[in-house]
């Protein structure tokens, strides 16, 4: 499809991209810039695109009004824990569904392969039974547990065995004559050789452990164990309107963090996503 | 399994029956069978567990009633069936469910086609819009839905922007069809990178000797992108609106933060009607039966998208 284009042609294009880039940035921008304004310019009129008189605050306010600070480390260790989890439970379950052969395996791997056709919306009523009746109800377990052996984890699964089919045996028969024992291959060949694989998914497994809200607003009740989805919603006042300058410094801080190593790593980002088995 | 017969040769000597050398019951190949249910055995677990039996229980549910509060748990046999069937609600939920998937998937695929195309030409820093265009896949869904909502107030950012060039912007969150509007565009623009970097790797992968043979058959711009660049790259527009649909149905925090499912039930989706009812209300029988519905159009849309697969894609991969 790459054909030379005239410069008429690419100025047009430049154009046409640049309008169509500005939904996309615009709201990241008006969220930091809006986040630094004091109460009275939130609204002015015409809209401030540049805040006049920026103060911090808002930040400040965040702090006092939400234990902010400790929900945010929630949202990061749940994160982590999950992506790592997560890493360890499709790989191991990917590599063997991929490259050993057992009895049992096509019928062990549909009853998995159930999960990607369950939402787990599905089943969020009676999960939450499930961890009501262990007494887990508003503490992190089954933010962490349903991930890594649940739902979300399948897909992972999936992806971790479409990429061990396509990895050349040879590797692996040199390993295996050279003594190393199933286990050993694994982690030593295999492993290494996925690392692409590995990243992308380390990467949406922690996008979907840090966006999750439903399961959040479900599981838990007080403040202290909320996570940062949860937590931004709190900014209210006592009329239940939201306090939208504190809103928003809450959710620059939320995201612009990610939003940095994005940009610093976009590379394994766009390319990981796109030539990990999810390209079809 | 040579090994195993250099392994048992010595043993086998001293046996009464040298002819035939017995195996032994451990055997390298038993221990990799061993290891891969070693392997397997979280994953499994993690299934039936956590997914399985939950599947089993919402419709077990779904036949009783219960209080968490009273410590209440009754038998109701089809009466949450019956009532589903009475719900003046449901017509209203089902309609903003379909109305919110098919605007999402119409609105995300054609315009990640275009930003594909578009990025797929030969200009310099094309990496810097893909950036820029990927960037909200990454920024927190609750955040990026403030922002919007914020945009979005009758004195906000949009209606702000639209009166400096003399346009009276609409109430957007508050009036039936712009509220459906409003949350299916704040939720293209969120996750519209992801499927513009799958057919921009798919577009990648067009061979680009069958464009100049067009050429010179004198097939002009618009007719190569429907006859070549469409059925080239129908597996992956296939594969985006599966993972689109089931995505669309699966849009809860938006809702959520946004519209609360108002104006009236306009922008109640069966994922947030299923929390109102069993979360808010806490009919938790009414809420597992609302979950089989959820259940019965995820696997009704597969299956369907399945049998379409067959006969529309051009090839597999």
């Amino acid at each position: 499809m790459s054909r030379d284009l005239s410069p008429r042609t690419k100025l047009v294009l430049y154009g046409v991209l640049m309008v169509l880039a500005i939904p996309f940035v615009f709201p990241t921008w008006w969220m930091v810039t809006s986040s630094l304004k004091p109460v009275a310019d939130i609204f002015s009129f015409p809209p401030q695109l540049w805040p006049t008189d920026p103060r911090l605050e808002a930040y400040q306010r965040v702090f006092e009004l939400q234990p902010f600070g400790r929900q945010y480390l929630n949202s990061v260790y749940i994160a982590l824990v999950v992506t790592v989890g997560t890493l360890a439970v499709a790989a191991l379950a990917g590599y063997a569904f991929a490259r050993i052969r057992f009895r049992g395996q096509n019928v062990l791997f549909l009853v998995v392969l159930a999960g990607l056709l369950i939402p787990s919306e599905v089943t969020i009523v009676p999960l939450f039974q499930m961890f009501f009746k262990l007494g887990l109800i508003d503490t992190h377990w089954p933010l962490v547990l349903v991930p890594i052996f649940g739902a979300p984890s399948v897909l992972a699964t999936f992806i971790m065995r479409q990429f061990f089919i396509a990895l050349p045996g040879e590797l692996e028969e040199a390993a295996r004559v050279d003594g190393l024992g199933r286990f050993a291959t694994f982690w030593k060949i295999a492993l290494p050789l996925s690392r692409p694989a590995l990243g992308a998914v380390a990467i949406f497994t922690f996008l979907h452990s840090w966006n999750l809200y439903l399961e959040p607003i479900v599981f838990l009740s007080s403040p202290e164990k909320f996570t940062l989805p949860q937590a931004l919603t709190q900014f209210v006042d006592a009329y239940g309107g939201p306090m939208w300058n504190v809103q928003l410094a809450a959710a620059s801080m939320t995201a612009l963090p990610v939003l940095a190593v994005f940009v610093i790593a976009q590379k394994q980002f766009v390319e990981g996503l796109a030539h990990t088995g999810l390209k079809g | 399994m040579s090994a195993t017969d250099t392994r048992t040769g010595p043993v086998a000597t001293t046996g009464p029956a040298p002819g035939r050398p017995r195996r032994p019951w451990w055997t390298g190949r038993r221990r990799d069978q061993l290891v891969g249910y070693l392997f397997v055995t979280p994953q499994l677990l993690g299934s039936v567990v956590f997914v399985i039996l939950p599947l089993v229980l919402v419709v077990w549910y779904s036949l009783h009633e219960w209080n968490v509060l009273a410590g209440t748990f009754d038998y109701v046999g089809g009466d949450n069936y019956a009532q589903l069937a009475e719900d003046t609600n449901l017509g209203g939920v089902l309609k903003a469910t379909g109305l919110f998937s098919v605007g999402l998937v119409v609105f995300n695929l054609a315009l990640a086609l275009l930003l594909a195309v578009l990025l797929n030409q030969k200009l310099r820093g094309s990496i810097v819009f893909r950036t820029l265009f990927f960037s909200p896949v990454v920024v927190s869904l609750v955040a990026w839905t403030i922002v919007w909502g914020f945009l979005l107030q009758d004195n906000g950012g949009i209606n702000g922007l639209l009166d400096t060039i003399g346009v009276d912007g609409p109430n957007w969150l508050r009036g039936e069809n712009t509220a459906m509007l409003s949350v299916v565009v704040v939720q293209v623009f969120k996750n519209v990178g992801l499927n513009m970097v799958l057919f921009l790797a798919a577009l990648q992968g067009v061979p680009g000797e069958l464009y100049e043979a067009a050429e010179v058959d004198g097939a002009s711009r618009m007719r190569q992108f429907w006859r070549i660049t469409v059925p080239l790259i129908s597996p992956t527009i296939m594969l985006t609106s599966i993972i689109t649909v089931v995505g669309s149905l699966q849009v809860f925090a938006q809702i959520a933060v946004l519209t609360q499912g108002g104006p009236g039930t306009s922008t109640t989706v069966l994922v947030y009607y299923l929390y109102q009812q069993a979360f808010q209300f806490h009919h938790f029988g009414y809420g597992a039966t609302l979950s089989i519905v959820l259940f019965a159009i995820v696997l009704a849309l597969t299956v369907l998208q399945w049998q379409m697969r067959k006969r529309w894609v051009f090839h597999e991969s």
